[in-house]
Formats: C-alpha cells, structure tokens, sequence
C-alpha cells in the first residue's frame, strides 16, 4: 500500500488496531473490531470516523457566488453566512461529476467538501471554467478531517468545547480555540446528528484522541458505508457516475432549475420535459440469505435481467437484505416485487420506500 | 490469538479435528479476526463428495464472501445448521460452536498431509 496517501492521523487508527485499505487513493480503516458494533455505536450512541481524506476547496472572491451558481446544481444564493447545503457537480451533459457540500462562510467565501477520489477531477474542471474575480484554493494537503456522529453528539462537542453550541442543521462555523482555526460543520453522511471537524493536520492526532477520550467510538469505512446505505445516502462511483444525473439518482430537491443556467441544466430541464428512463430504487430482500452486494443482477419475477446492484449490504439495524439500482421507470414502483440473483441464487426481493432505516 | 495443538490446519485458515476417519473442520481465530462480523454462511449439501482444494462453502462478512475448501478429500456426513441462525458463532467460538461441517475422510494420507499448530503458527508469521 505503499503508493498510498497516508491520512494525519494513522499513528492513531496504528494504536486502535484500525484495519487499513486502500480507499480512493488513501490507506484508511475499513474497520477496527468489529463493523456492526461500530455501526450500532453511531446509531444508539456516538461514534468518530476519519475524513481525512475528503477535498476541502475555497472559492473566494466578489464573483465567487455567482460563479459556484454556475458551477453546482442547487442554489448557492438562498446559504446565509453560516449555512451549508449539498450539492452536484456536473458535466456538460448533466452527469455527475462529484457530490458535496458547499459552506458560505462569509460574504464572498465558501468552503466546499469533496470526495477523496474526485478532488483532481474536480480541481481540474472548476479551475478550467475558472472566472474572472474568484480565486480558488486547495486546502485538503493541510486539513485533517473527522465526523462525529450519533444521537449522542451534542455531548461530545460540550465536553470538547463547553460553553460553545453546535451550528444548526447543515451549518457551518469557524472559530479560533487555543490560538488555531477549526472549522465545525453540523452535517454527516450516517443519517445520525452529527458534526464534521476540520483542523490543521498536524493537530489531527490530538483533536482524534480528544474525541475518543469524550466518548465517541472510533469507527471505519465499513460502517461508513452500511450506516449511509440504510439512509440511501449515494456514494459517488457507484451510485452516482458521470453517466447518471442527479434526477435520475431521485435527488431533484438539490437541483434547482429555476435559479438560471449552470453546467448541466440544459440536459436536466430537458430530461425533466421528456420524462425519466430509469431511477434509482431501494430495494429489501424477503428471504434470509446471504448478504447483497454491488454488481448483483436484479431480475424480474420472469428472470429477465433489469439491472445491477450499485450498493448493497446486510442492513445490520434491519437484519435483512438491502440494496440500490437503476431500474427502468415502468418498474420503479414501491412493492414492485423481483429477484436479486446472489452468488448464482434467485432471493426474493421488493422495492421499497426511502430510506431503508427512518 | 489462538491455535489449539491438539488442531491441524490448512494455508487456507481451516482448522481439522479428527474423530475416528471423520475430520471435523472449521475457521481458525485467526481467519475470524480478518473477516470479522460473519454474517452469513452457506453449507455444504450432506453426502456430496468433496476433494481436496474444492470450494465447498461461503462464509459472508459484512465486506466480503470468502471460499472455504476442502482440506481433505471425502464425503460430507454433517453440516453445523446452527450457523444458518447464529452465523456470528464463527466469530464468537470458532474451534467450538462456530464449526463448519464434517467430512468422512476417503484417503487418511491427506491427513497427515496438513499443518500442525507449530507448522500453522511459523505460516501466519
């Protein structure tokens, strides 16, 4: 693993025993003991994952909102200083290039987090349509990253910083503590109240072991990805392609089309006028079996083949069989009954409402 | 970790208990500490024959399926259906509850063939 970005704080996932993989570019823990107790840990109490390797970009300068409105799909002028949103990147013909979220910190500076595997891409297009009275800067070399999340989060963040108080939903707020800039985001990707840290990278080990020792629970990717899965939360490259546009993905809510153009709109106003060819379901199997898995055919009851798998996991909250695909829109309807073929055996499967896990 | 003596092993982390010309086979602690979470396990049919290296069942963590082979060649006589409610007894007890499947061994050199704990132990590194 030795081409791998290391993350700031991999002394500290060496110590816990962090089971290391290589993920997007970066050698990350997919898990420390155990996958479904880290997962029940974020659903009952509070667990801490290592975002050190997501992209942290600045779009600074006069013309920086009206350029990010051209740049991403939801609208970038409702954030008030303090608020974030989530958002899409698109290519020209409305596929997704990255999800993330945009912060408005203040008048004329934003903060946006990408995705570990997107962050070049993204750098390399937003620097190509690039305008006049924006400068944008990539700050992720020096930031380390970690989301705190679970229904007990609120008592981590007073016994790290008693007196302070969370920013509301999806914001954000800067402050100074102990002479150094941290920035505290009350957003997550585990569907659990929670926040996103970012600090320098040389102060990542010692902000990890602090929130540990306030009783959040390490957690990995492993969890990660079951934890958002049970909320349908997309995970880029598989749910979400550049082939795939946000529409079809049942994400409309983050696309604003009346705002005005932005990359993309085009295809998406006129994908809306035609009407959709396929869309993302959820689908829960209805037999005991063995685990659904990115990759796997979905069938109909007849055995034809109506797509694949793009998530797929034992649900550990539900004990059962959950997944997502693109199926065509005739047969997106909830309790639609069909097969998920696993490892060669039809199990029976329906498609159900959103998310798996309320 | 542990690694009974009274055990032989395979490269593949299978442990085999003989009992008579019958291998009792299962998971070794350290096979069940790397995948951790089992969450599901598919067994054998009963008296299929098996041969030696064949992939004869799954085990399913929350990452990844992983192959379980033959350690020696036979007839499958018993199959743990335990594990079809209570897959996490591999996790919890691998050289006890959490065993797999027996095997009646049709050629007893393949036994000797495999690795003792000394042998397994030196492997793992």
């Amino acid at each position: 693993m030795s081409d791998l970005k290391k993350s700031p704080l991999a002394n500290c996932h060496a110590e816990l025993g962090g089971k290391m993989v290589p993920f997007s570019g970066w050698e990350m823990p997919v898990r420390y003991q155990s996958i479904i107790a880290e997962h029940e840990a974020v659903r009952t109490a509070v667990g801490v994952f290592d975002i050190s390797h997501m992209g942290q970009l600045y779009a600074e300068g006069e013309q920086a909102e009206a350029w990010l409105n051209r740049m991403l799909t939801n609208d970038v002028t409702a954030l008030e200083s303090g608020q974030g949103q989530y958002t899409f990147l698109l290519n020209e013909e409305g596929g997704v290039i990255d999800d993330l979220l945009v912060y408005r910190l203040d008048e004329g500076r934003y903060f946006l987090v990408v995705n570990a595997a997107c962050l070049a891409e993204d750098w390399a297009w937003l620097n190509q349509h690039l305008e006049e009275g924006v400068e944008l800067r990539n700050a992720s070399e020096d930031m380390a990253g970690m989301a705190v999340q679970g229904p007990q989060v609120v008592d981590v963040f007073s016994r790290l910083f008693g007196g302070r108080t969370l920013p509301g939903r999806n914001g954000v707020e800067v402050f100074s503590h102990g002479g150094a800039e941290l920035i505290v985001c009350r957003t997550g990707y585990t569907g659990e109240d929670g926040f996103e840290f970012f600090c320098s990278a040389k102060q990542g080990e010692q902000w990890w072991e602090e929130m540990v020792e306030a009783g959040a629970k390490p957690c990995g990717l492993g969890a990660r990805d079951t934890l958002r899965l049970e909320k349908c939360f997309p995970l880029n490259g598989s749910d979400l392609t550049p082939q795939i546009t946000p529409l079809e993905a049942g994400l409309g809510f983050f696309v604003k089309l009346k705002k005005g153009e932005f990359i993309g709109s085009q295809v998406l106003v006129e994908q809306k006028e035609a009407g959709l060819t396929k869309k993302l379901v959820s689908i829960e199997s209805l037999e005991r079996g063995a685990p659904p898995r990115a990759g796997y055919s979905v069938l109909s009851l007849e055995g034809e083949v109506l797509g694949e798998l793009t998530s797929g996991a034992l649900s550990p909250t539900l004990g059962k069989g959950i997944g997502m695909a693109y199926l065509p829109l005739s047969l997106t309807e909830v309790g639609t009954e069909l097969f998920l073929e696993v490892r060669g055996k039809k199990v029976r499967a329906k498609i159900v409402k959103k998310p798996f896990v309320v | 970790m542990s690694i009974p003596s009274e055990l032989k092993y395979t490269e593949e982390h299978e442990w085999v208990r003989m009992d008579g010309d019958v291998a009792v086979v299962g998971v070794t602690d350290h096979a069940q500490e790397e995948l951790s979470d089992i969450v599901f396990v598919e067994l054998p049919e009963l008296e299929r024959e098996v041969e030696e290296k064949e992939a004869m069942a799954v085990v399913e963590s929350v990452k990844a399926a992983s192959d379980i082979y033959a350690p020696v060649s036979g007839v499958v006589v018993e199959v743990n259906s335990a594990l079809e409610e209570e897959p996490g007894l591999l996790n919890e007890e691998p050289y006890g509850r959490g065993w797999l499947f027996k095997i009646r061994v049709s050629d007893m050199e393949l036994v000797e063939g495999l690795l003792t704990s000394d042998d397994y132990e030196e492997y793992l590194g």
